[in-house]
């Protein structure tokens, strides 16, 4: 100890970042030692697992909707057979000079007896089981109260055992059922969102507890809030990296699968509750929202013990 | 320049009370001025701790005024204290190193919180620990250290920025005669190169061992200034011996 070292006073007085692998070196590495990351994969996967529900439920609703939009269906109830297929006759010639009919079809006889076969069984005599005569409509627009009214009194006359609906009504409680799913699946994602974040404000104020020698020494040597939380926030944004990352593969794996599942029943209604490529992209910010909102409650959890400092 | 102008720390009426409890510091008027070397005694209990704590901004007193490099401190918003804190260097009693990091990072932490560049820390880092002793526990962690090792980082981290004010909480309490003596030299050369120094103890010994410094007397909260030396300091701050003139602490 002979004299002082020469030191540089090269020193910024300005309250510089302190960023980067030094800044993180400031708090013990605990990576995925602690809960943190796992909660989150956690989050981040029952969050990527309503979201992919909810956005199915979407496209089955909106594809059905879309099938049906400009569907009416035309039944001739008549127990007689002869009488039925005469109203169905001039139904049909009526219904095709109407303006606004895009196309007709009535539905043949072998084709009514198969959806019926699954609750009476084959071989249904239709003078024992008289069946209705259906038609098959397609509009070229929605159909409103207005359509179906404007076609119920152009069939008075010459079908009078007509009975018309809209095919959307049929499906009308299905939709609110599905809508009803979709409204539970954004309110699982709120509560996701909000349990994530009540996850990183405990593990930030337990990491709080644990350095507070450490950031009390950082604040009297001049450190700033802004600085102290930027140490944290990092720390975090790795626990939350890790996680979402893996949170994302879970929900994606369990979503692929449970699409497989839903895929192999065949069903028609099923069938348009696929996932497209946007449908992905917006599952795969998930992990980026995760992160997002562990961030900012990291930081806001550390600014607001800070403040009770002077 | 007038004495005011000049003056880097002064205390008007200053009282502090922990809670409901009675004052543990009452009425404290003192100045500090750039380049001397202050020595704050008293018995156990006095208050030096607490004295100290506001001095580093780690406490704002019950009452009074404190104004630090000529700006008023107890008004100034939060955001604007590390300015403040930035030019102090500070030992703490228990040194506060931090665990998990090496004696050289527990150095070189002043000058990263101030935004040095990683290639400007290594070398005064280096001379730093080689100036305390250290040169070959550059890498050993707190807990590896002996207590008078720990002291001698804790002291390098004070001083290694180069402080205006460096403020030191019985600095030598856990080291033998020969580094006490060793450390107190190098807050003397620190000192010689303008940083104002406060050092409290409680040994009497040292106070012998720098003959131009100044005694601050703690007794039961009071600060005793018989000489008026506090207020009203010798018109020579420096030692004539001394070669290096006192900055200017005005920036």
């Amino acid at each position: 100890m002979s004299k002082p070292p020469v030191m540089t006073r090269a020193i910024e007085r300005g309250l510089a970042p302190l960023k980067g692998r030094r800044a993180s070196h400031l708090l013990p590495r605990a990576r995925l030692g602690g809960p943190m990351p796992w909660v989150i994969a956690i989050m981040v996967a029952l969050t990527v697992l309503a979201a992919g529900g909810a956005l199915a439920l979407t496209n089955l609703v909106d594809r059905a909707r879309a099938d049906l939009a400009g569907g009416v269906t035309v039944q001739i109830v008549e127990a007689d057979p002869v009488l039925r297929a005469a109203q169905a006759d001039r139904a049909m010639a009526t219904l095709r000079d109407l303006p606004g009919v895009g196309t007709l079809r009535r539905v043949p006889q072998a084709e009514l007896e198969a959806l019926i076969e699954p609750w009476l069984g084959g071989g249904v005599r239709s003078e024992v089981v008289p069946l209705p005569a259906l038609i098959d409509v397609r509009l070229d627009g929605e159909v409103g109260d207005a359509t179906l009214d404007g076609l119920r009194s152009a069939l008075a006359e010459v079908a009078p055992d007509a009975r018309i609906d809209a095919q959307s009504d049929w499906l009308g409680p299905v939709f609110s059922a599905i809508a009803a799913l979709r409204w539970l699946a954004i309110g699982l994602i709120a509560l996701l969102a909000f349990t994530s974040a009540a996850a990183v404000w405990l593990a930030a104020r337990n990491a709080l507890n644990a350095n507070r020698s450490t950031i009390e020494v950082v604040h009297l040597l001049g450190g700033t809030d802004g600085q102290i939380a930027r140490i944290f926030q990092r720390s975090v944004l790795i626990d939350a990296a890790l996680g979402g990352a893996v949170g994302l593969v879970l929900g994606a794996v369990a979503l692929t699968v449970l699409g497989a599942q839903f895929a192999a029943l065949d069903a028609g209604l099923v069938q348009g509750g696929g996932l497209g490529g946007f449908d992905w992209l917006l599952m795969g910010l998930v992990p980026f929202a995760a992160v997002a909102i562990a961030l900012l409650t990291a930081r806001m959890t550390v600014l607001a013990s800070l403040r009770k400092m002077l | 320049m007038s004495r005011s102008e000049e003056e880097i720390v002064r205390f008007d009426n200053v009282g502090l009370r922990y809670g409901t409890d009675k004052e543990v510091l009452s009425n404290i008027a003192f100045s500090l001025y750039p380049g001397r070397f202050y020595f704050l005694t008293g018995a156990s209990g006095a208050g030096k701790t607490s004295l100290l704590r506001l001095l580093y901004l780690a406490q704002r007193p019950s009452r009074g005024a404190i104004r630090m490099f000529g700006r008023d401190v107890i008004t100034q918003p939060r955001e604007n204290l590390p300015s403040f804190r930035r030019r102090l260097g500070v030992v703490f009693q228990d040194f506060r190193l931090v665990a998990h990091l090496s004696a050289f990072d527990n150095i070189a932490l002043p000058l990263r919180v101030s935004g040095v560049r990683e290639a400007d820390v290594q070398k005064p880092v280096a001379d730093m620990l080689d100036w305390v002793g250290l040169g070959n526990r550059a890498d050993a962690r707190p807990a590896t250290l002996s207590g008078g090792e720990q002291q001698r980082v804790a002291i390098a981290r004070a001083v290694i920025a180069r402080p205006d004010l460096l403020v030191a909480d019985e600095p030598t309490g856990n080291v033998d005669t020969e580094m006490a003596l060793k450390l107190i030299r190098l807050f003397e050369a620190l000192n010689r190169l303008g940083t104002t120094v406060v050092v409290a103890t409680h040994d009497v010994h040292l106070l012998r061992k720098v003959p131009d410094s100044l005694i601050m007397r703690l007794d039961k909260g009071q600060l005793s200034d018989p000489t008026g030396s506090l207020r009203y300091p010798p018109r020579n701050p420096m030692p004539a011996s001394t070669p290096n003139a006192p900055r200017d602490s005005g920036r």
